[in-house]
């Protein structure tokens, strides 16, 4: 066992892992099965930041994609309950227009891959901020590039999250009239001098 | 007995050495943690009882002591029933899910000063990332299931733990404000002086009501919810299976009250930094004050089930939502804020 | 008066309160009993598990009259008789199904010589449905059992007869 071997042997085992549950999100018949397969495929992509020493960038994988993303797709596909006997009925009519853009982009991918080469110069081109902070944990490393050189377009990615945020609530957000909702205001504030009234009642008197 | 320390240094540095060592570690965090969510059913039970007038488990051993172990004996004997519609290995997977997580953040707990089996430098995201996996075994199991109240517990839960660990998260910025440090030791040792509780007192509660969402447990205990939902998302299961969700609930109530004491109560750090009395006893002495502040928050837990009734579905939504985000945000800007401000703000390596 | 509410509110007052409260219960006195190593006291008409009585020189009381089986509302009662060699009517057979048995006691109210009694044990749980098919052997073998129990309860409610 040299100190090589292991991260070479995890490597392969996330990355094989990964490309594995990667197709059967895809090609798993039940829905459910499927997210719970992209959750595997997170979980080894995240285990592949780790290899590259980037823990920051692997442990925010995690806890947004499958901590919360994940969890609200596997919420909607639980609740949709869809039929999909019926949905692959049609899907033989398609196949010839399915075919024909699988073969557009696989003729792609092989005249990229055949065509590929990298410049002589283009290990040193690579935009490298990180070598900067070298002594930093990443986490410090990611904060510090992302608020000095990265803080407009951080800041415009936040404001498009905040208008799709903001649209979505339009969207869906219906005042309806006639329903009754609870005001825990009112309800905690309300005391018991203002709604109950303790009386004598005298005998045969009854309360007018 | 210096020789013998050598010889043992040597071993650990075979590989075969260095994983019995690794193994016989994570065997002593393990098991004091497994008794210790055996005795926590215990307490709970006795907490319960004393606050109800009544008497609890008193029957098996002294003082009822070896009830957990009894009860144990009870679950592992019956039957495990599969339910016909169930997506058989999604069902037998969720308790196993459940319990592999409660039991793997215990990794980066620091015990004491130097007890911590791994010191990861992101040690808070990892807890946080674990925490926010729980969600899954009870989601799983609720679907596997097939069963319309285990669904319904399912959901309720995820959706609910969900909301809370966004608050949660903000908490968790404030106190790494203040330490300056994603690890956890380090946070230990940046309450020397005061411990976080203090100046964050409003963050503690927050975090502690928002653990007692994360972990399922009453006045949030809505997934579980006996009186609408049955038992919710594990009222199909039984036998072992039953029992690996109920530990891991509990083993996921010690975790959350570790976490808190780490990040509020100062971790191992005992009270106004008193010196053990006795030098013999020094390298206990985090271990004590940090099971004992564990302990207290534990004795939390159950003194808010003894008192609370449940929370409905919808003022649960509304608590996390709009009570505890905004006030937790705005707690995050000022106290960013008083830390820029006043030049306090931690240095960091960039 | 609304901002002290707002104050009160925000410091979770009436939430400390109730724990409060309930952490000043963990030091009352426990208002259970110990059950199985200590009972509560029941009374004299107590009605438990069904005994056939015996005269102090062990004769079987029952004279099978059939006023029980009659009177039974859940007709959990059956009775078979026959006269005996000495000319004495007697049970050849007296059962009870404590399982459809409703413990109303009209049997005992029935029973012209005190012979079919509830008496003041409540603990026969049993593990079969069968073995709460009562015979007269194990009828007549819980009324040697109790007698001392059954006799002091009924002197006790004798005055009120």
């Amino acid at each position: 066992m040299n100190a090589e071997l292991i991260p070479a042997v995890l490597f392969y085992l996330f990355a094989g892992v990964l490309v594995l549950s990667a197709m059967m999100v895809v090609a798993s018949r039940n829905p459910v099965h499927s997210v719970l397969f992209l959750i595997l495929a997170f979980f080894n992509a995240a285990g592949l930041f780790l290899l590259l020493g980037a823990e920051f960038a692997a442990f925010i994988l995690v806890i947004v994609y499958v901590g919360a993303v994940a969890v609200l797709f596997l919420f909607v596909v639980m609740m949709l309950d869809i039929d999909f006997e019926q949905l692959r009925k049609g899907a033989w009519k398609s196949l010839p227009v399915g075919i024909l853009v699988g073969l557009v982009l696989v003729s792609q991918m092989v005249m990229t891959a055949v065509n590929w080469q990298s410049l002589p110069t283009a290990g040193s081109s690579i935009l490298s901020p990180a070598a900067r902070h070298a002594a930093a944990t990443n986490t410090q490393a990611v904060g510090a590039i992302l608020y000095t050189d990265y803080v407009y377009p951080f800041q415009i990615a936040g404001l498009i999250l905040l208008v799709a945020m903001i649209g979505a609530i339009v969207l869906t957000l219906r005042d309806r009239g006639g329903v009754l909702r609870q005001n825990i205001n009112s309800q905690i504030t309300r005391k018991a001098s203002d709604v109950v009234e303790v009386r004598k009642v005298q005998k045969g008197a009854g309360i007018s | 007995m210096s020789e013998l320390i050598e010889a043992f240094n040597t071993f650990i540095q075979t590989p075969i050495g260095a994983i019995i060592w690794l193994v016989a570690r994570i065997f002593a965090i393990m098991v004091p943690v497994l008794l210790g969510v055996a005795y926590l059913i215990y307490a709970e039970r006795k907490v319960l009882a004393a606050m109800q007038l009544r008497m609890g488990p008193n029957v098996v051993g002294p003082f009822g002591l070896f009830q957990p172990f009894a009860d144990a004996l009870k679950l592992m004997g019956k039957e495990t029933i599969i339910p016909s519609g169930a997506n058989r290995f999604i069902f037998i997977a969720a308790p196993m899910l459940t319990f592999f997580l409660s039991l793997v953040s215990w990794a980066v707990i620091p015990f004491s000063d130097k007890l911590v089996l791994a010191n990861v430098n992101v040690g808070v995201l990892y807890l946080f990332a674990v925490s926010s996996l729980a969600v899954y075994g009870i989601i799983m199991a609720g679907w596997a299931s097939n069963s319309k109240y285990a669904f319904l517990g399912g959901l309720r839960s995820a959706a609910q733990m969900v909301s809370y660990e966004v608050s949660i998260g903000l908490v968790i910025i404030n106190v790494l404000l203040l330490a300056g440090s994603l690890n956890l030791s380090d946070i230990v040792r940046g309450q020397t002086s005061m411990w976080y509780a203090i100046p964050l007192f409003p963050m503690f509660i927050v975090f502690f009501i928002s653990g007692l969402a994360e972990t399922n447990r009453a006045p949030f205990d809505l997934p579980e919810g006996e009186s609408e939902l049955v038992g919710g998302f594990n009222v199909e299961y039984s036998s072992m299976s039953f029992a690996l969700f109920f530990l891991g609930e509990y083993a996921n109530m010690i975790l959350m009250s570790g976490m808190t004491v780490i990040l509020f109560l100062g971790g191992w750090l005992a009270p106004f930094n008193w010196q053990c009395p006795i030098e013999f006893l020094e390298p206990l002495w985090g271990i004590f004050w940090f099971t004992s502040k564990i302990c207290f928050m534990l004795f939390m837990f159950l003194w808010v089930r003894a008192t609370l009734p449940r929370y409905r579905y919808d003022q649960l939504m509304r608590l996390g939502w709009k009570v505890f985000l905004p006030f937790s945000l705005i707690y995050v800007v000022g106290v960013a804020g008083y830390l820029v401000s006043t030049g306090n703000f931690p240095k960091v390596g960039v | 008066m609304s901002m002290f509410h707002s104050v009160k509110r925000f410091l979770l007052w009436d939430i400390i309160k109730g724990m409060a409260l309930t952490f000043s219960y963990m030091f009352k006195r426990r208002v259970t009993i110990n059950y199985p190593f200590e009972k509560g006291p029941i009374g004299p008409r107590f009605r438990g598990e069904h005994a056939l009585r015996r005269y102090p020189n062990g004769e079987e009381r029952c004279i099978a009259c059939k006023l029980c089986e009659a009177i039974c509302p859940a007709q959990a009662i059956t009775i078979e008789a026959e006269p005996r060699e000495d000319g004495s009517r007697r049970t050849t057979r007296y059962d009870i199904d404590m399982i459809k048995c409703i413990y109303c006691g009209l049997c005992q109210e029935a029973c012209p010589v005190d012979a079919i009694v509830e008496g003041p044990n409540f603990e026969y749980a049993t593990l079969t449905r069968e073995e709460l098919y009562y015979n007269k052997e194990k009828l007549l073998a819980n009324g040697d059992r109790w007698e001392p129990e059954i006799a002091a309860n009924m002197t006790k409610d004798a005055p009120y007869r």
